[in-house]
């Protein structure tokens, strides 16, 4: 674990300059893993980063994603979730070294349902999680291995990753929806 | 005329029952299909169940015998790790002279969730759907002639699925229509989903003129009812029909419209054959064909059990 | 007792009167009528100022269910309900429990029905034993007992023979037979064939079966004249075929029922049980024909066609629910409904459910056959006082009889009875 992060504001949350701290970071990790790294982004703003950083670092294979839709806490007030996305894990799950990889942690109930939905396919040797902003106001004990940037933002705001048009990767802030 | 509200969605257009492929909407059909797709992959997984119905009950009531569907359908809800109790009601409470709405009263004091519903009247899940509490659900696992809608919709994904798009499509739906629930649904699913050219194929006697109402075209020739088609729908034919002076024979019957392989020549090539099952060998459909490289019987099968998962996890998920 | 029905307005189809006047009854006769009536005093007063004053209304079909639920007071309730919508007449079915064929239970039940000072009640017997089609009743016998004549409820005869010698044996002494043209094959359904019966996946009737058996009975009329009253017609293309045979001169007259005045087969909506009738309800080119007809004539009578179902008996997939509702309280209200619907006349009306029906039973009226079914000097008093603008809701509290299903539950209809009088008894009071 990091050691402590000082919050940033809002306005300095660059997602292409967080990526690329994220980006170095993690290759240090993957030259002193002993044995392959496996990225799974987590659907849906965890995709396009694992898919860059697959490509950026050079790894074998694809990314793989996982959609925490089937394990969701919430089913019984929200009902069905956009399913649009389904979990595929494009390499062998049993005794694979998982890394999580996501925009945002926040409560930690999205990575509750995600550690579910992994171990339904088989058993990993191990699963790390690495994220580009951590806000805080965890309801489960949750935490990220590799956490680029902290944040405050009021449980008011929600925190979104949106790609423009040429790929470049920006953070949107906007009021929560009742 | 009272105007009443289909009482498979609730006030703000969502469905809580599944009763009927009639009267819902393009949107709708297409959800239960998209959200299937999610759905074929759990049989693959190690683990094969999702928790979206830990803790609910899911009742089988089958008035009318059917282990096929009864199991499927028991899958389905296993996989979703809702809790089954299978009621075979032809040896129970039914048979004493218990009134339907008397056993559906005594099974929802046992806090059922949703209600699998196998009836052979027409209109009996409407009973049921109009009898329940707010929050129990209704599926139509079939109901005398007028609707299956589950098989329906898993026909609609198999098509889809081998297919794409229906606004291209031709459709023939061959054999006993007249007593087919499974032809209803369809016929109705397909119009909806935009198939433009829907044909129900058999004699005068099991074809009735007026299915043209429900926007599809009437043929008893079979030749003009499968030219040119890319899916067959054969449908089973009962020996009850033979009794009642609707058919001379089962011969006779595959003699004039049984599937063949030179006779499936007359569709397109690429044509897939369907079947919503029990297979007769020799009535509807020839080995020959329910073994060959068009037959997708077995998919129909597969994708039956995403459907019903879909159905459930939908119906359970909105409110009165 | 000494009745003054004061002010209302009195229609009497049969002589085409329709004047403001007075009434007085006495004796069980009408007495007087004018502008104001001097030397009677009366003992009841009626104030009909806003009212139609008409003659009681007489129903050709309506079951009591007697003999057969005599344990519920069925009997008690109907007949209450039956003056409550102003009819001080009514013909009831044959298909009782037991069946009414022998002459013990016809005497039983008229007996029964005096007893309450109700409305009058005229039994149809049962044309064969059981219903069965196949022995002859003593018709003569239970003519004596009091039928009026002689039916199947909705029982077809297969047997073209058997059927031949009813009305050979009926006409042999004038009685009349009472028949609902269904073929008994093609009669097997439960809702009207057609488009909406192959979508909703239900067996249909197709009107091949009221033609074929309104063709068999015709044919079989012209070899053996007899007086047939075709109950319920359903179809255009059975109302064209009785249209034919009046004017071909066969001694023939017909009814309808007000659900099928107003009722068609999409009115079922998500099969709803309470449209599981007898005979079904057609499409809207069949109830087009059969307003058209009672219109002009060609139907003679406005029936209720009532049927005091049960609730369970309706709690049931369609197929298997019972046929039939309540309408008794529904018959006069229902009528006015058609009529200013239709722009129909009231004197036109009103005659469909008086004169109209007192013609078709004709002479088995014995005495009363001179002023049943109308206003006159001197002849019963027979009334039935309605406002014809006020309005009710049907439901379940509106109510009395015991049947509480009926197609037309929460429709609010026309014509509030005020006053029903029958053999010059106050049988009915709103006041």
């Amino acid at each position: 674990m990091n050691t402590p992060l000082k919050a940033r504001p809002a306005s300095e949350l660059n997602a292409e300059s967080l990526y690329q701290e994220l980006l170095q970071q993690m290759r240090v990790i993957v030259a002193k893993a002993d044995s392959p790294v496996r990225l799974v982004g987590i659907a849906s703003g965890g995709v396009w980063l694992a898919h860059r950083l697959q490509a950026d670092l050079g790894l074998e294979g694809s990314a793989g994603v996982v959609s925490s839709s089937m394990h969701r806490d919430d089913f019984s007030t929200r009902g069905l979730s956009s399913m649009s996305v389904q979990t595929q894990l494009p390499f062998e799950i049993n005794g694979a070294n998982v890394w999580l990889i996501d925009d945002v942690l926040y409560t930690g109930r999205t990575i509750r349902a995600v550690l579910n939905e992994l171990f339904d396919y088989g058993r990993p040797a191990a699963v790390k999680l690495a994220v580009l902003v951590d806000r805080g106001q965890r309801e489960l004990p949750v935490e990220a291995n590799l956490a680029i940037a902290r944040s405050d933002l009021p449980a008011t705001q929600l925190l979104e990753l949106s790609r423009t048009e040429d790929g470049q990767l920006t953070f949107g802030i906007e009021a929560t929806p009742e | 005329m009272r105007i009443q509200r289909n009482p498979q969605l609730n006030a703000n257009g969502e469905l809580i029952h599944l009763l009927s492929t009639e009267g819902l909407s393009k949107d709708v059909l297409t959800n239960i299909l998209d959200t299937a797709t999610n759905f074929v992959s759990v049989s693959d997984r190690e683990v094969k169940k999702v928790p979206l119905l830990r803790g609910k009950s899911v009742f089988n009531l089958f008035f009318e015998n059917s282990t096929r569907t009864r199991t499927t359908f028991d899958i389905a809800a296993t996989r979703l790790s809702a809790d089954v109790i299978n009621l075979d009601i032809a040896r129970s409470s039914a048979s004493k002279g218990e009134s339907l709405l008397d056993t559906i009263d005594n099974l929802s004091a046992m806090a059922a969730d949703i209600f699998v519903v196998r009836h052979n009247e027409s209109g009996a899940p409407y009973l049921i759907a109009q009898h329940v509490a707010p929050h129990v659900h209704v599926v139509n696992a079939g109901d005398g002639r007028h609707a299956h809608p589950t098989q329906a919709l898993l026909d609609m994904y198999t098509i889809r699925h081998f297919k794409g798009d229906f606004s291209n499509l031709s459709v023939a739906i061959v054999g006993d229509v007249l007593h087919s629930r499974v032809a209803r649904s369809n016929i109705h699913a397909l119009t909806t989903l935009g198939c433009p050219d829907v044909r129900v194929v058999g004699p005068k006697t099991l074809v009735p003129g007026d299915m043209a109402q429900m926007g599809a075209r009437v043929c008893n020739d079979l030749r003009e009812g499968i030219s040119g088609v890319d899916v067959v729908i054969a449908l089973r034919l009962q020996n009850e029909r033979m009794s009642g002076a609707l058919l001379p024979s089962a011969q006779e019957f595959f003699k004039s419209y049984g599937l063949t392989p030179e006779r499936m020549q007359w569709a397109k090539p690429d044509a897939i054959v369907m079947h919503p099952g029990p297979i007769n060998r020799g009535v509807e459909i020839a080995s020959a064909v329910a073994d060959g490289p068009q037959a997708v019987i077995l998919s129909q099968v597969t994708f039956g059990i995403a459907v019903r998962m879909a159905v459930m996890s939908i119906v359970a998920s909105h409110d009165a | 007792m000494k009745i003054l029905i004061k002010s209302g307005r009195v229609i009497d189809p049969a002589s085409g009167m329709d004047a403001q006047q007075d009434v007085a009854i006495a004796g069980g006769r009408i007495v007087a009528m004018g502008p104001t009536i001097p030397d009677f005093t009366p003992e009841k007063t009626v104030d009909a100022r806003g009212a139609i004053v008409a003659p009681g209304l007489i129903d050709l079909c309506a079951r009591l269910r007697e003999p057969g639920f005599e344990h519920e007071s069925m009997l008690e309730s109907e007949m209450a309900a039956a003056v409550a919508g102003g009819i001080t007449s009514l013909v009831c079915p044959p298909d009782t429990d037991p069946v009414l064929d022998e002459p013990g239970l016809v005497d039983m039940l008229k007996f029964r029905t005096k007893k309450l000072r109700q409305a009058r009640v005229f039994p149809l017997g049962a044309l064969t034993r059981g219903l069965k089609g196949e022995i002859l009743t003593e018709m003569a016998e239970l003519t004596e007992s009091g039928c009026v004549g002689f039916g199947q409820a909705d029982v077809p005869i297969v047997n073209t023979q058997v059927l031949q010698r009813t009305f050979q044996y009926a006409a042999s002494f004038g009685y009349s037979v009472w028949l609902r043209p269904q073929d008994y094959w093609l009669g097997q359904g439960v809702a009207a064939s057609g488009a909406l019966a192959t979508r909703m996946g239900l067996s249909g009737v197709p009107v091949a079966a009221e033609v074929i058996a309104l063709q068999t009975i015709f044919e079989l009329l012209r070899g053996t004249p007899a007086r047939v009253h075709l109950c319920r017609i359903s179809s255009a293309k059975g109302l064209a075929l009785i249209r034919q045979a009046k004017a071909e001169g066969l001694p023939i007259t017909c009814d309808v029922s007000v659900h099928n005045l107003h009722l068609i087969d999409v009115d079922m909506g998500y099969y709803d049980a309470r449209l599981r009738l007898q005979p079904p309800v057609r499409q809207q080119v069949d109830r087009d024909a059969l307003r058209a007809g009672l219109a002009d004539g060609t139907i003679d009578a406005l029936v209720s066609d009532h049927n005091p179902v049960e609730a369970d008996a309706k709690n049931l997939p369609f197929a298997q629910a019972e046929p039939g509702g309540t309408a008794l309280e529904l018959l006069l209200s229902l009528a006015l409904k058609w009529g200013q619907t239709d722009g129909i006349p009231d004197r036109q009306v009103l005659r469909a459910l008086t004169r109209g029906p007192a013609n078709v039973l004709g002479q088995s009226l014995g005495s009363l056959q001179d002023s049943l079914g109308q206003i006159v000097i001197g002849g019963v008093a027979d009334i039935c006082v309605f406002n014809p603008t006020d309005e009710w809701v049907v439901s379940d509290g509106s109510l009395r009889s015991q049947g509480k299903h009926t197609p037309f539950s929460g429709y609010a209809l026309p014509g509030r009875v005020v006053t029903t009088i029958a053999g010059g008894f106050v049988a009915f009071d709103s006041q």
